[in-house]
């Protein structure tokens, strides 16, 4: 990345709701610094001059769950040379993947007033399931620290430094008292990637995993202890069928504990 | 004034609310005064300036997995078992700046974190507590290497200890031979009777910090009820540990089918580590600017539980959690005698209190010695 010319990045949405494209207009202090290092060449949210690619560094927020999206995706890969999927919706499916466990018709047929104007998939499915994925960057949103980071070793040419503890580690580092040993709260913070600062648990708000499963985590002791505490199966099912429900980890625990 | 303070190994009585005024010495003596305080529905340490901001008549009832405060009755101002909170979060920070490089020319400049270290005043440790902190002297001081941010804040660092006379439902620190006595160094120790506090001069300084306060030398009545107070505390711990040749037991037992049992239940999550009052494990972090002409080497914790904390070219090398979970354990209570000369553990409890699963390493020992 050290040519002359400056970077190009792209920023590309698939199904999300923009939170994690915004995460980059959310770095305020840091952004003219970013737009000094790169050259914004596609993010229609931010420029409203659109580059052709190809891109350095291309950014994919959001889910697949179109055909259309198939086919845009794998253009979009054509077009980049490192692909980031960003976000719980481009890295496990986001929130919409719940259809991923039932008929997606009974879902149009109910929430839209004209069913046949919808054309969709029956699944909602990570990016990596259909192009090749360079790097993912977690969370619900995404940590603005964290895609900074990302930019910066990109641009340097070193790896990225991002955790690999859970959430409880960052509790325990800013001092927050565990909501589940001292309040009895379920919370996914065991289980799931730090990288959000802990900031549920600090509100006396169980983790949601919206940084998805810790690598090598153990989530289905920590569901039984969810039941231990009072929660039935569907309960302890509902809390890892969140934003990250349909990544393999949370998956096969919220499977688990369905019929418990 | 001098010949009017006590000196150390001398015992005296206060009455409790004099304590505040040791308070203001500390105060003036330019301490940041850290203590024991309510929040967050535990007790946990924080800055205070008075001592109404003790958790006065509060406790707490643990169990593995388990805490839950509540109210005692009574208006005592210790009467509660160690919370969350660490003094190592004080002593050695969870994230400290270590240095900055700049690009500067051809080359590169250096420099150091030249931050002026706080002066603590840590209010109300505990003999664990004290065991813990003389057992990080060895880690960072005393060895080869001396971490010199540890060194600072340890070296300004003022101990007004408490002797327990609550231990909680999962501490075991007379069976570690860490309590509930203070018999490390400290500054002031009290022990908390009824009405007032018979207090152990510890050093010259800590004497000084009466100045202001009323104190007469303790009576046979108040050191006895003290004592008693003490060898109570130590009949009531909420658990034991068989220390017996520890390190032979674990190194016998490496394949012991314990480890894949306790395996099904540990959450790798680290809370174990990170409220042990004695785990030092740390990473580092380089965090630069978008051009990679400033840069800051940050220490963080880190914990044995992580997935990158043993990862290594070609793979980690304690691939899962039966292997962490046994490195922890095996370091904590066997090599860290061949390594420091002491057990790494000194029976506070938190591990077991803290997780979230509730795992307890002394029943973990008691399987393992069961069926070696």
């Amino acid at each position: 990345m050290s040519t002359a010319a400056k970077p190009r990045l792209a920023v590309y949405k698939f199904a999300s709701c923009d939170g994690c494209q915004l995460s980059l207009l959310d770095c305020e202090d840091e952004l003219l610094a970013v737009a000094g290092a790169v050259e914004i060449a596609y993010f229609v949210e931010a420029r409203r001059q659109t580059l052709a690619g190809p891109y350095d560094i291309t950014l994919v927020e959001g889910s697949v769950t179109t055909e259309e999206e198939i086919e845009r995706i794998k253009e979009v890969r054509r077009q980049s040379r490192f692909l980031v999927a960003i976000g719980a919706c481009a890295t496990a499916g986001g929130i919409q993947s719940l259809r991923n466990w039932i008929d997606v018709n009974d879902y149009v047929n109910t929430v839209y007033a004209t069913p046949e104007y919808i054309d969709t998939l029956a699944t909602s499915k990570p990016i990596s399931d259909y192009v090749e994925v360079d790097f993912e960057l977690r969370g619900c949103p995404i940590s603005k620290y964290q895609l900074l980071e990302l930019v910066t070793s990109l641009l340097i040419g070193r790896l990225p430094h991002l955790p690999s503890h859970s959430v409880c580690q960052e509790c325990k580092a800013r001092g927050t008292v565990c909501v589940t040993v001292a309040q009895g709260i379920p919370c996914l913070g065991p289980v799931t990637l730090g990288g959000c600062w802990a900031i549920c648990p600090a509100f006396n708000r169980g983790c949601y995993g919206c940084f998805g499963p810790v690598e090598d985590g153990n989530p289905i002791a920590l569901g039984e202890q969810f039941m231990a505490l009072g929660q039935t199966g569907a309960q302890v099912s509902r809390a890892f069928r969140g934003f990250n429900g349909y990544a393999p980890v949370f998956r096969q625990a919220s499977e688990y504990f369905e019929d418990k | 004034m001098a010949e009017n303070l006590p000196s150390p190994g001398e015992q005296v009585v206060i009455a409790k609310p004099a304590l505040q005024s040791v308070f203001k010495a500390l105060d003036s003596a330019g301490y940041t005064l850290i203590a024991p305080v309510l929040r967050n529905e535990a007790i946990i340490y924080d800055e205070v300036s008075s001592v109404d901001e003790l958790p006065i008549g509060w406790t707490a009832e643990t169990g593995p997995g388990h805490y839950r405060l509540e109210q005692r009755g009574d208006e005592s101002f210790f009467g509660f078992p160690a919370g969350p909170s660490t003094w190592k979060g004080y002593l050695y920070p969870s994230r400290l700046k270590l240095f900055s490089v700049s690009k500067n020319g051809g080359g590169y400049q250096t420099v150091p974190n030249q931050d002026v270290s706080p002066s603590y005043a840590f209010i109300g440790v505990r003999a664990c507590e004290l065991a813990a902190i003389a057992i990080q002297d060895r880690v960072f001081i005393e060895g080869p290497f001396q971490d010199p941010h540890y060194e600072a804040r340890r070296e300004k660092a003022f101990i007004l200890a408490v002797n327990c006379t609550e231990p909680g439902e999962t501490c075991f620190c007379a069976s570690m031979g860490a309590g509930p006595r203070c018999t490390q160094a400290f500054d002031l120790a009290l022990t908390e009777l009824r009405d007032a506090f018979v207090i152990e001069i510890g050093s010259p300084l800590g004497a000084r910090m009466l100045l202001d306060v009323e104190w007469s030398f303790a009576g046979a009545l108040e050191l006895g009820r003290a004592d008693q107070k003490i060898t109570d505390a130590e009949n009531q711990m909420g658990r034991t540990l068989d220390t017996s040749d520890l390190p032979g037991l674990l190194y016998d037992n490496l394949e012991h089918p314990r480890w894949d049992d306790v395996a099904e239940r540990c959450l790798s999550c680290t809370n174990c580590t990170l409220v042990c009052p004695t785990c030092f494990c740390s990473d580092m972090k380089d965090i630069s600017d978008l051009t990679g002409a400033n840069t800051e080497r940050v220490r963080v914790w880190d914990s044995c539980f992580n997935p990158d904390f043993s990862y290594v070219h070609g793979g980690h090398l304690r691939p899962n959690i039966r292997a962490r979970y046994r490195q922890w354990l095996t370091h904590k209570l066997a090599s860290w005698i061949d390594q420091f000369g002491t057990s790494g553990c000194v029976g506070c409890g938190r591990c077991i209190t803290w997780c979230p699963v509730g795992i307890d390493l002394t029943e973990e020992i008691a399987a393992i010695r069961d069926e070696a």
